[in-house]
This record gives structure tokens, sequence and C-alpha cells, in this order.
């Protein structure tokens, strides 16, 4: 029986469909999936693409250690997240988390718990390409 | 003076206009080092809005470095 625990960063789109069958499991109840997708404005500005960038040797461990936190809060069969990195057009899947388990409840909660860490952890950066020309990286407007 | 390799990402990577490099200095932190690139360099985070790793882990910055440590300043993440 399978049981992944991976995350990876990719510069490839994204196999949800073979993502998927990774996480099949004879155990498993419940599958629940995050996708996120490029949307074509933020903060009031129109975007028209966006790119990512990683810290490829960091961002895999931490990455990896999400995951396996995710497997010690909660009851779950396997894990997979993947996230892009390069540039991505408006409705490009950015990021993507699928989480088994024998019930919905579990599946669910650990889906989330992942996404938000990654979110929140994992050395990750999202450059925006506005309609304007303009461009911006997220989250770094602070000063010295 | 000791050698340190430095790597840069996202803003940090624009703002040296670099991706990596090997800098010699007497800086005997992660703090102390990252205050003398931003004087050279303009960068403009501060280090509340950054993190530093060491050698490919999360580090504090008042941590000791060795020469020939690896280090990267972690602008602000985003990614999903």
């Amino acid at each position: 029986m399978p049981n992944p625990q991976t995350f990876a960063i990719s510069g490839e789109d994204l196999e949800i469909e073979n993502l998927k069958q990774q996480l099949l499991d004879s155990h498993a109840g419940a599958l629940a999936t995050f996708e996120g997708w490029v949307r074509n404005h933020n903060e009031g500005q129109a975007v028209e693409r966006l790119e990512y960038s990683s810290y490829p040797a960091l961002a895999n461990k931490e990455g990896q250690r999400i995951i396996e936190e995710a497997f010690e809060k909660f009851e779950i069969d396997a894990a997979i997240a993947r996230h892009r990195v390069g540039m991505l057009e408006i409705g490009g899947i950015a990021v993507w988390v699928g989480v088994s388990a024998a019930h919905r409840g579990a599946a669910f909660d650990a889906c989330r718990y992942i996404i938000e860490e990654v979110k929140g952890r994992v050395p990750i950066w999202k450059k925006e390409y506005y309609s304007s020309g303009a461009t911006d990286w997220v989250n770094c407007h602070q000063e010295t | 003076m000791v050698t340190y390799n430095i790597q840069y990402f996202a803003l940090l990577r624009e703002q040296r206009g670099l991706d990596a490099e090997t800098v010699e200095s007497s800086a005997a932190t992660a703090e102390e080092l990252y205050a003398e690139l931003a004087t050279r360099h303009g960068f403009t985070l501060p280090t509340t809005a950054l993190k530093v790793a060491i050698n490919d882990d999360f580090s504090k910055w008042q941590a000791p470095l060795s020469s020939g440590d690896t280090i990267v300043f972690i602008p602000p993440v985003a990614g999903g």
C-alpha cells in the first residue's frame, strides 16, 4: 500500500490526476484536495501573471517537515503537496495539496493545515506583474 | 576577516543584482553580516522582516558564523 509523505517544488505544470493516483489507498474513505489558482487581481490591482521562485534546499526541507507534522497531528493515510515555481498565467495552478484518510474530518483538517503552513513558512516568493506594467514582490514592502 | 558564501533570492536578488557571492567580512553573526551588506547595497528590508538560514537550515540571527558558511537572508515568504 503506498504511503506518500512528500513535498516538492516543481518547475513543470502539476499533473493532478497523477498526484491523486498516488494517494489511492484501500484504507482511505476520503480525499481532500486544495488547488491554489493564479487570479487576475490582488489588492485592487489587475494582475497579468505571477512569477514564483524558491530557495529549493530549504523549501523542500521545510515542506517535508510540514507534511510530517500533519501525520503527527491528524489520522491520515497519505499526503502530497506540490508548489510551482516559474512564470504562471492567470488560471494556472500554483499549489496543490491532497490528503487521503479513513474519514473526511482528518482529511479536511490536514489539507488545511498543510496549505496554511506552506504559505506561512516555506521559502517561496511571488512576484506580481500588473496590467500597468509595474511589478512587485508580495509582502516585501516593509522598509528599514 | 573570514569568508562567507551568500545566496540571494527574490527581492534581495534584485536589489543585489546577483544570485550569489563570496564576501570577506569581520561580521561574527548573521545580524552583523546583514547590516554590513544592507549598508553596502541599499537593501530595504529590515532584519525584523527577514529570516536567516545558515547552511540550508533556519538559524538565529545571533548564532556565531564560521568561515565558509553559506548564508541566506530570507525575505517575507509568499507561497500559495
